[in-house]
């Protein structure tokens, strides 16, 4: 595969070593890549934290926004300009948290735009603060005791929400994320893709979860595919992560509304 | 019997941060991590293409190219 709209020149990227948002950021390029898209025609928008540093890595258009307001920015966009294919480029904080209300609103509406949650379970860039995702006790520089609020379900969040697609998927598994990235931006509606990465440097080390490459091969242990899943008993996925699709239903135009005609 | 298929690994020392990723990953151990903990490729002609490396880089640093025999 060729990355054409790799930046190259703005290389070596800023993260850490190890972190899994750079694997989330070539599955991303592939899925556009194989989709062969007008690259004057995508526009990535991101917000703020360590994966929205994504989109200054491509070629394409980029907007970089507030914290947490990727998506009311990648609406006016779609909006003004709806040939474009818009793209969000968001961290699990930046969505979950401080723009938890932007998503679930863009979800209802079912604005035509596409969500690449690259999920990292804390905030990174400012030091590995618990976020919204972070599973039940573990370790963060804000609970140094283990975090004891349950974390968002971010792929029941968005569907029930009303999203029209929503797929969740691993690093280690990149097939896999390259095809549901894919699927959810040729998707006509809100679709959103959980990208399971990885923060090594903080997460990682607080929780004793060892190397960046024991963490991202540890996926394939605690990861079910949804086909497996749905013959297991609840009780057989305890501690386990379902990746896969788990709703992809057509927009329906009578419950979406067409816009009113304008008035003569 | 067909020729055994033979690889180029091209790794850029300039974007790689010797995070291990590609030593944890390679089914048939063709990196290692050297005495100073940095990347090395040890095992070149072991290389069955898998490509696993290459998309899980995340710094864009390893290319591997099939080597044609013409």
């Amino acid at each position: 595969m060729k990355l054409d709209a790799l930046r190259s020149e703005r290389l070596p990227n800023i993260w850490c070593p190890g972190c899994g948002n750079g694997i989330v950021l070539r599955a991303l390029l592939e899925a556009i890549d194989q989709l062969k898209l007008d690259p004057d025609k995508v526009v990535l928008v991101s917000g703020i934290g360590c994966s929205s540093r994504a989109p200054a890595y491509t070629a394409f258009d980029n907007v970089h926004t507030l914290h947490g307001r990727a998506i009311p920015v990648a609406t006016g966009i779609k909006l003004a300009n709806p040939d474009l294919t818009v793209i969000v480029v968001t961290g699990d904080g930046d969505s979950s948290a401080i723009g938890g209300n932007h998503l679930i609103h863009a979800a209802r509406r079912d604005v035509d735009i596409t969500v690449i949650v690259f999920n990292n379970f804390n905030y990174g860039m400012t030091g590995g603060q618990g976020s919204p995702l972070t599973p039940v006790s573990s370790i963060t520089t804000t609970a140094p005791n283990g975090t004891l609020d349950r974390p968002f379900d971010l792929v029941n969040l968005a569907a029930g929400a009303g999203a029209t697609y929503v797929a969740r998927s691993g690093i280690y598994f990149t097939k896999h994320m390259v095809d549901h990235i894919r699927k959810a931006i040729a998707h006509h509606g809100f679709s959103l893709v959980d990208a399971v990465a990885q923060c090594p440097t903080y997460f990682g080390r607080f929780n004793k979860k060892g190397s960046a490459g024991q963490m991202l091969v540890s996926q394939k242990d605690w990861m079910v595919l949804k086909s497996v899943a749905d013959k297991k008993t609840p009780e057989e996925l305890v501690g386990k992560t379902v990746i896969g699709e788990f709703v992809n239903i057509e927009r329906n135009p009578a419950q979406s509304g067409e816009a009113p005609k304008e008035q003569a | 019997m067909p020729e055994k298929k033979t690889y180029k690994i091209t790794h850029n020392r300039k974007w790689c941060k010797d995070c291990g990723i590609c030593v944890a990953v390679c089914p048939k151990k063709v990196f290692e991590m050297d005495h100073n903990g940095r990347q090395a490729i040890v095992n070149p002609q072991d290389c069955i293409g898998c490509q696993m490396c290459v998309e899980h880089c995340p710094d864009f640093a390893l290319i591997v190219e099939e080597v044609s025999h013409e």
